[in-house]
């Protein structure tokens, strides 16, 4: 018997004031494994992404975290908030623009949901933030806060913010799309870092040399539908379609 | 015996409405700021049926002059067959009132709240009244500190006209001495300082909040 699915997606569509953007949209994630979400601006990977945790609910089909399913509970209700925010602790999410808490210091931005959601002691929710901080360099910074922080530094906090809660699957959402091209690095470095600590991710990102190196899988929407799935060398050295083809030519055209 | 003298010699009259004004203000600051908070958190999604009630209370209440519901509450409300002292109609009056006016202040600013970070608490699992009471609050309140600080300084000037209604604060005070002595100028000059006094307290406290917030990058509120 195959090991449960990281995350399972299951015939998934979902419209926005009757536009489709998602159409019947199938993904397995296996546990340890890096997925890179590509296509273009408006094909409907963010929206992807944002249905795994359920910050946007799809209209229809199934998603499930280690084997169960968020969103609906086992009656076929609507889960309740209360068992909703349980799985979504279960994710973590790093946003395109960090979205750190600016009233917090850097290491209360990561103790935050630890200690309040999780109920972790203060001194466990700091020894465990400290050691994510020292993993993403930024420990020195503990007592700064987030507006004295470079885009690239905030987005490594917010991925150690992410990281506190020890997701079963870390999920970005363009995580460097807003940087300066010079703060790129920085944090890719570190998400490069984790697939080799074997943490199971879907990033959603534009990165296409990124992508190649770090992912097991490349999932490319066109439309809201996943029109290539396939292994990064196959899928940047022998696309199967015209549309991928075309794709790899305006976005990378070094590949 | 010099007008000044009579009215050093009545201190203990006015050291007794600057304590129940202290009391009267301390009291409905806090609930006023608790009742405006818990409006926002209310108004925050998913409650489409308490939206109208609450915004027709709110610009109800900011559009009634202060000491119409002051007589409202302690001359109209025994014709209903609801009594209460001057004291539980002044409270009542300046809560609700200024509870609205905290609501609007806040509510407006949390109407161009960033959603990103509602979302990133959302996805960590907060609750909506974690999230509320610890990511969204404190920052409608550094963010909002000035105005919040202008509002408590209209309710401290709101608590003088309770006097209309017996509630024996500062301002009854100095009219009861004016009016037994016949000395209103230096009678009402006493409780003028007074009142600066508590508002000098609350210019200082603001500040310290906008320091708090300086220190996050709050600066410009």
């Amino acid at each position: 018997m195959p090991e449960t699915a990281a995350v399972s997606i299951r015939n998934l569509s979902k419209s926005f004031d009757g536009t489709e953007v998602l159409r019947d949209v199938s993904l397995e994630v296996q546990p340890g494994e890096v997925v890179s979400i590509l296509g273009s601006s408006g094909s409907g990977k963010s929206t992807l992404l944002r249905c795994i945790n359920w910050l946007e609910q799809p209209d229809r089909g199934d998603i499930r975290i280690a084997g169960d399913r968020i969103g609906v509970s086992d009656s076929g209700k609507p889960m309740s908030r209360r068992e909703l925010a349980g799985m979504r602790a279960r994710l973590g999410m790093v946003f395109q623009g960090f979205n750190l808490w600016p009233h917090l210091s850097v290491l209360r931005n990561v103790t935050e949901a630890p200690i309040h959601v999780q109920g972790l002691s203060k001194t466990e929710a700091d020894e465990r933030a400290m050691a994510l901080l020292e993993k993403v360099g930024m420990a020195d910074k503990r007592e700064q806060y987030p507006y004295t922080l470079s885009g690239g530094q905030k987005q490594r906090v917010a991925i150690a913010r992410a990281l506190a809660m020890q997701p079963k699957v870390m999920l970005f959402d363009e995580p460097t799309s807003a940087l300066d091209p010079e703060l790129v690095g920085e944090v890719l470095g570190v998400i490069k870092d984790l697939s080799k600590e074997g943490y199971t991710m879907v990033l959603v990102t534009h990165e296409m040399e990124f992508a190649r190196a770090v992912s097991d899988q490349v999932v490319f929407l066109d439309k809201g539908i996943i029109i290539e799935k396939s292994h990064p060398s196959e899928f940047f050295e022998n696309p199967k379609t015209d549309r991928v083809r075309r794709f790899l030519e305006l976005e990378a055209p070094a590949v | 015996m010099s007008n000044w003298d009579i009215l050093w010699s009545s201190y203990d009259v006015f050291l007794s409405g600057f304590y129940n004004t202290l009391k009267l203000f301390g009291l409905s600051a806090v609930l006023a700021f608790l009742m405006g908070s818990a409006m926002v958190f209310l108004l925050e999604g998913s409650r489409p049926r308490l939206k109208v009630p609450l915004r027709i209370f709110i610009d109800g209440m900011r559009m009634l002059p202060f000491l119409i519901l002051a007589y409202l509450l302690y001359y109209g409300l025994p014709s209903a067959g609801i009594r209460m002292s001057a004291w539980t109609a002044g409270i009542i009056a300046l809560v609700i009132y200024h509870g609205a006016y905290f609501a609007e202040i806040l509510r407006g600013c949390r109407a161009t709240f960033a959603q990103g970070q509602v979302e990133a608490a959302i996805a960590q699992g907060f609750s909506q009244p974690q999230m509320f009471m610890r990511i969204i609050l404190p920052q409608l309140i550094l963010k909002t500190r000035g105005l919040l600080g202008n509002q408590l300084i209209i309710l401290l000037k709101d608590t003088a006209f309770l006097v209309i209604i017996t509630v024996r604060e500062l301002t009854a005070a100095a009219s009861s001495l004016s009016s037994t002595y016949f000395i209103p100028m230096e009678a009402f000059i006493v409780v003028i300082g007074f009142y600066w006094l508590i508002s000098i307290g609350l210019e200082l406290f603001i500040k310290m909040i906008g320091r708090f917030g300086a220190k996050r990058g709050f600066e410009n509120a």
